[in-house]
């Protein structure tokens, strides 16, 4: 739904996805907005987002604000693209990145294969050693780094981690080393391990810090391009760019900040579905991004994203940087529909993607997926899949037959199956990722977006006991709503991992006011104005390796009140109490915020004052069999409305299926608040 | 009949409930042991045999099949289970592994009628004894590894003991981290409670139970069908454990393996007599590590009861594989079961070598450091455990510094260790050349040296295939042995039994250098590319 733009204050959030780009443009000043999709480019993302900004009707030079969600990092990683990375280490630990913590890929199967991302090679041991006391045992052999910095690039290697022992400690050899690298280096892409993650763990902080050097070049590469386009275009601000932490930063800053652009992709739509849940009285939420070929859950409390700096990116790929905690399973529209030699239905985590993709789609797929089952049981319009065609039910339920074969299942039976399978398995890992934050899912509302989101939100809601539902106004375009919502962010750690009792309130003081004093550089080299610094500390009893984080506030005496509010978030969290244990004070970290205008929602409610009536009938499939269902146009619903269930709601980026026992109503900022 | 739809949902909520379990036992532990190494296990038993009923997927591998075996020993001790009673259990001999692993059991009713029972262990990283954390090689009985407890109520009624607790207590080193893991445990068990009672009733009770039978059933004929596949006959091997730490003399676990249709028959007799020193193996955990062996070789057949039904496992009497009262067993989860395995490994190598692989480095490497840190004049022990190569395999190189066969568990970082203890890592890196030659080679193992930087320390080591290497599959070759060596007051030394040993005496500026065994081949070497090789000859290793 386009709207007249006004002369000035346009942003556009663009976010790049596996399969579309989606661009969502505001108007703050008439508060109007348009939208658009366009196929992404994987080869260069870059084509794809010029010619999204040409699809929304705008030039470059019209806009205020510009902010891009982009897999160019995450897809380097996980595709293993990225740059040839070299590495110098203390002497005897070059190969700690291959050798990681002694593990294997499944706990059950000895076999499977690991390549670390620096190859052996182009890793070399220097002479020189720290205790983990900050003592300098053997001094830094500064000819040594220069001869092996000087061996590496002229091997070819494009990026150069310094990675020693201790470094989170004492970073003064590291920190000699890189600047003795950097004199021959031929570009900017050296790093020292302490630089991008101070944090005690030798393969976590230097794992943080290949992947770091390995994604720099190519994301740096591709921002400088983006720019240069939108600069060319007469676009003459600053392109802001989205981290895996939930916030943005500046272009100009994302070759120091690399890492934080991985996995940033699924961050965005939590960052959105915390702002819409805020905006709507719900600061409670578990989320479900549900796409093509996978399932992201979140959980949203207080209107926080829960954010977590544990992730592992692959197996022996820790990445150890905060993240918004997206945990993700293979079921999306895509996922193949099986039967396994024990005779069980299995859905995913197999993809048809986009091609073949399903057979409904008529591009060459012959293996049924959810989106088939869906088409089938009239959940999904035949008539408007992707392609010039509707799809061809016929082939659908064929497809689907071929399957329910081994199961004594005709294809509706089938559908209905696999339906049943995959939403099974979205509840339990719904279940899990709340449990693992001591949190009941039925105590939380259900936030579904992403294409397919929506239309499997009521069954996933009865699984859970759910109670409420909140369908935001545009599910498929969630990610690029996020990208606008953004604010600036920047996260530092620092490790002390001491007896809390016995750190001084002045040494804690000092810590932090160096965090926030880069925080601040950061922001103002970003051109932020409001600028916010919050403070947290990890603790942990002495003998656990759990920590639980609580806040820190600069100027007090001594850390008696950090240990008070660990040992009460503790018995929160856990039912216990533990006197007389040590309490360790593991890290302190500081988050800064260049807050962006804020960015009222209403602007999306449709007009009031329309309740269209169903555009048409048609058969859909519910579990209480199949009903002659109501098919409503999003657009048609103005704040206010009500709709009862049996219905479909039908939108450009996504269907939402109502159950007959469902309610929903439309609230101020046009959302869908649905009691399943 | 149940249709498969009901199964796999019924198979994915039971295991769901398992792995909220692990979970919970994991977050809330004090133990690293727990929280780091996962060194713990949640599970659901039937009712009426202990036999396992599912099991979640983050829990140790080695005690999928000894849960079953606690489970049925409390079943035959205990008469008269009441809703609200935990049961708290660690001896060996009745479904046990070592001391170390304490398990908790909990009876689950359901309309007043005993439904199943909801079981999980954890290693407490000390359970009294000669020694701190209970590795002692140096042990003749199982006194002297630690408090021996058998079927007792911790909670009666949903009551805690308070007398059994403060009997446990007193008995045990660090007494006041206890107390959080015996909560985290009995968390773990109120949740899977809490949960199965929800599952039960949205499925409806009768459903579920149809559905245990008809997946014990799926599950048995997926195992068989994978023994059919198997050419029928009699395959051997011997696994050799290097000593068991007083005696200095091999111990061999002989195995013949009978495949007939689709059964497996598994018998271990003719290995050695029960041994000295800690080396020797419970039934239980001698039974579990075959299941554990075939659930590695076959990896895609959901563990339970009617998954364990087509192995036969004949109870080796008479053998150090079969230990009995007062036997010390300290060795056994961590050493001898890794063993067991490999026999299990190379007789199905000789079967079906397609889907094998060389075998695994095999030992758990543990290293114990105890004495006097002046920096903090303070007593310390440090448990170090460390990884070794994995065997080639049909599709590729070994994995390089593996966790062991049996479990999952992680090492400590070296700047942790280094914080926490008056030591200096001077090397940890890639033992090189110590892969086995192969088609596909086997991973490295470990090269690490440890220096004493102050105070005193005495170190102990339990580990294993010093004496040779893991062998290679297919024509694959042998990987390299584990080797230890002590440099003390300037003098080299190599323990007499290889691999174990205890009360080395060290002073500062001695030290202790190990390589951990490298993986075994996988096919003949000069089947392996030009390509690859000068790949492994850039690499250096």
């Amino acid at each position: 739904m386009d709207n007249d733009l006004s002369a000035g204050d346009l942003s556009v959030g663009v976010d790049v996805g596996g399969t579309f780009t989606d661009l969502l443009l505001l108007d703050r000043a008439a508060g109007t907005w348009r939208t658009a999709k366009v196929p992404s480019t994987p080869a260069d993302q870059a084509v794809g987002f010029t010619d999204g900004i040409a699809a929304l009707g705008v030039s470059p030079s019209q806009l205020n604000e510009v902010l891009h969600g982009t897999t160019v990092a995450t897809n380097a990683l996980l595709e293993r693209r990225g740059a040839r990375v070299g590495i110098i280490a203390t002497e005897g630990f070059r190969d700690l990145l291959e050798l990681g913590r002694r593990t294997r890929p499944n706990a059950y199967g000895l076999t499977g294969s690991f390549e670390a991302l620096a190859e052996r090679q182009d890793r070399l041991g220097v002479p020189e050693r720290v205790t983990a006391l900050g003592e300098v045992l053997i001094p830094l052999d500064e000819a040594a780094v220069e001869a092996a910095a000087i061996r590496l690039r002229d091997a070819g290697c494009e990026s150069l981690v310094i990675h020693f022992l201790h470094a989170y400690a004492a970073p003064g050899h590291e920190r000699r080393a890189a600047a003795i690298a950097r004199k021959v280096w031929p570009n900017p892409f050296v790093c020292a391990s302490h630089e991008v993650l101070a944090e005690m763990r030798e393969f976590e902080r230097g794992s943080t810090a290949a992947v770091h050097a390995y994604v720099q070049p190519a994301i740096v590469r591709y921002i400088d391009s983006v720019r240069r386009r939108l600069a060319d275009a007469g676009f003459a601000r600053e392109l802001l760019v989205t981290q895996a932490n939930g916030g943005t930063m500046a272009a100009s800053v994302v070759g120091e900040n690399a890492v934080h652009t991985v996995l940033s992709g699924p961050a965005a739509g939590v960052i959105a579905a915390a702002a819409t849940g805020r905006a709507a009285g719900l600061p409670n939420l578990i989320t479900g991004d549900m796409g093509g070929t996978s399932f992201d859950v979140a959980l949203i409390l207080d209107g926080e994203p829960a954010i977590s700096s544990e992730k592992d990116i692959a197996y022996g790929i820790p990445v150890r940087v905060p993240m918004v905690d997206v945990h993700t399973i293979g079921a999306g529209g895509g996922s193949i529909a099986r039967v396994t030699s024990a005779g069980l239905l299995a859905v995913g985590p197999h993809s048809a993607g986009s091609v073949p993709g399903p057979v409904g789609y008529g591009r060459g797929g012959t293996e049924p997926t959810i989106t088939d089952a869906n088409l089938l049981l009239g959940r999904l319009d035949a008539a408007r899949v992707p392609g010039s065609k509707p799809a061809d039910l016929a082939a659908v339920a064929a497809a689907l037959a071929r399957v329910g074969d081994r199961l004594g299942l005709d294809a509706d039976g089938t559908a209905a199956a696999i339906l049943r399978v995959v939403n099974a398995a979205m509840a339990d890992a719904m279940r899990l990722v709340s449990v693992a934050r001591g949190q009941d899912p039925r105590d939380l509302a259900y936030f579904p977006f992403g294409g397919a989101g929506p239309l499997h939100a009521v069954d996933l809601a009865k699984e859970l006991g759910v109670g409420k539902i909140l369908v935001p106004r545009f599910p498929g375009l969630t990610s690029a709503l996020g990208c606008l919502l953004a604010d600036l962010r920047h996260d530092f750690v620092q490790t002390l991992n001491r007896p809390v009792d016995a750190v001084t309130g002045a040494e804690i003081d000092a810590i932090l006011a160096a965090q926030a004093k880069s925080g601040r550089a950061l922001l103002t080299r970003e051109g932020a104005e409001k600028i916010e610094v919050r403070h947290t500390a990890d603790l942990l009893f002495r003998g656990q390796t759990h920590m639980l984080s609580v806040p820190a506030t600069p100027g007090a005496e001594d850390a008696t009140a950090l240990r008070e509010a660990f040992i009460a978030r503790f018995k929160t969290r856990f039912g216990i109490v533990l006197p007389g244990m040590q309490v360790m004070l593991l890290n302190l970290r500081t988050s800064a915020f260049g807050r962006r205008e804020a960015l009222d929602l209403h602007v999306f409610a449709p007009p009031p004052g329309k309740v269209a009536p169903p555009r048409t009938y048609r058969r859909v499939w519910f579990p209480d069999g199949w009903h002659d269902t109501p098919i409503y146009d999003r657009e048609g619903l103005s704040p206010g409305a009500e709709l009862h269930g049996p219905a479909v709601v039908e939108q450009s980026d996504t269907t939402l299926l109502l159950h007959p026992s469902s309610h929903a109503t439309v609230d101020a900022l046009g959302n869908l608040v649905v009691t399943p | 009949m149940i249709d498969p739809i009901t199964l796999t949902v019924v198979q994915n909520g039971l295991g769901n409930i398992c792995s909220e379990m692990d979970l919970v036992h994991e977050k809330a532990s004090f133990s690293p042991v727990i929280s780091e190494a996962f060194d713990r296990s949640n599970g659901l038993y039937d009712a009426k045999t202990g036999a396992v009923i599912a099991q979640g997927d983050l829990g140790l591998p080695i005690f999928m099949g000894v849960m079953q075996a606690t489970v049925a020993a409390v079943i035959a001790r205990v008469k008269d289970p009441a809703p609200g009673d935990v049961f708290l259990v660690n001896d060996p001999y009745l479904g046990g592994t070592h001391l170390m692993d304490v398990k908790m059991v909990r009876p689950y009713f359901r309309d007043g009628r005993l439904w199943c029972w909801l079981a999980n262990t954890g290693h407490w990283p000390d359970i009294g004894g000669m020694v701190p954390g209970g590795f002692s090689s140096r042990a003749t009985e199982v006194h002297q590894e630690g408090l021996r407890i058998p079927p007792v109520r911790l909670l009666k009624a949903g009551e805690m003991q308070q007398d059994i607790v403060d009997m446990v207590l007193s008995n045990i080193r660090v007494p006041s981290e206890r107390i959080g893991d015996m909560q985290a445990q009995l968390g773990a068990l109120g949740v899977g409670k809490r949960r199965l009672d929800a599952f039960l009733t949205k499925m409806g009770e009768p459903v579920v139970r149809d559905a245990m039978a008809e997946l014990a059933d799926r599950s048995e004929r997926q195992m068989r069908a994978h023994i059919e596949a198997i050419p029928d006959g009699t395959y051997e091997s011997v696994a050799v454990v290097d000593s068991d730490g007083i005696v200095d003399r091999p111990l061999n676990i002989k195995l013949r393996l009978t495949i007939e249709g689709g059964t497996a028959s598994f018998d271990f007799a003719g290995s050695s007599p029960p041994c000295k020193g800690p080396m020797n193996s419970v039934w239980a955990t001698t039974h579990s590590s075959v299941l554990l062996a075939m659930k590695h070789v076959f990896p895609d057949v959901p563990i339970n009861t009617g998954c364990f039904r087509p192995l036969v496992v004949a109870r080796p009497e008479g053998t150090f594989l079969d230990a009995q009262y007062p036997k010390p067993v300290a060795g056994c989860a961590a050493e001898v079961s890794q063993r067991i395995a490999e026999a299990v490994f190379l007789c199905l190598a000789q079967a079906i070598p397609d889907k094998l692989f060389g075998m695994p480095a095999g030992t758990s490497g543990n290293l114990t450091l105890g004495g006097w840190d002046p920096r903090f004049d303070r007593a310390y022990v440090m448990y170090f455990f460390t990884g070794g190569g994995y065997g080639g395999w049909h599709g590729g190189d070994g994995i390089s510094n593996g966790t062991s066969t049996i479990g999952i568990s992680k090492t400590q970082p070296v700047e942790v260790l280094e914080q926490h203890y008056p030591i200096l890592f001077e090397r940890y890196a890639l033992r090189d050349g110590s892969s086995g030659d192969g088609e596909y080679r086997g991973g490295l193992g470990l090269d690490y040296s440890i220096r004493l930087l102050a105070g005193e320390g005495t170190a102990s080591f339990l580990m294993d295939h010093g004496r040779s290497g893991p062998p290679g599959a297919a024509g694959g070759e042998t990987g390299g042995a584990n080797r230890i060596k002590l440099t003390l007051r300037g003098q080299d030394f190599v323990p007499p039994q290889l691999s174990k040993g205890e009360g080395y005496e060290l002073a500062p500026g001695d030290q202790i250098a190990v390589q951990t065994p490298g993986g075994g081949g996988y096919g003949p070497p000069e089947h392996r590319p030009a390509s690859m090789r000068e790949r492994d000859r850039r690499r250096g290793y």
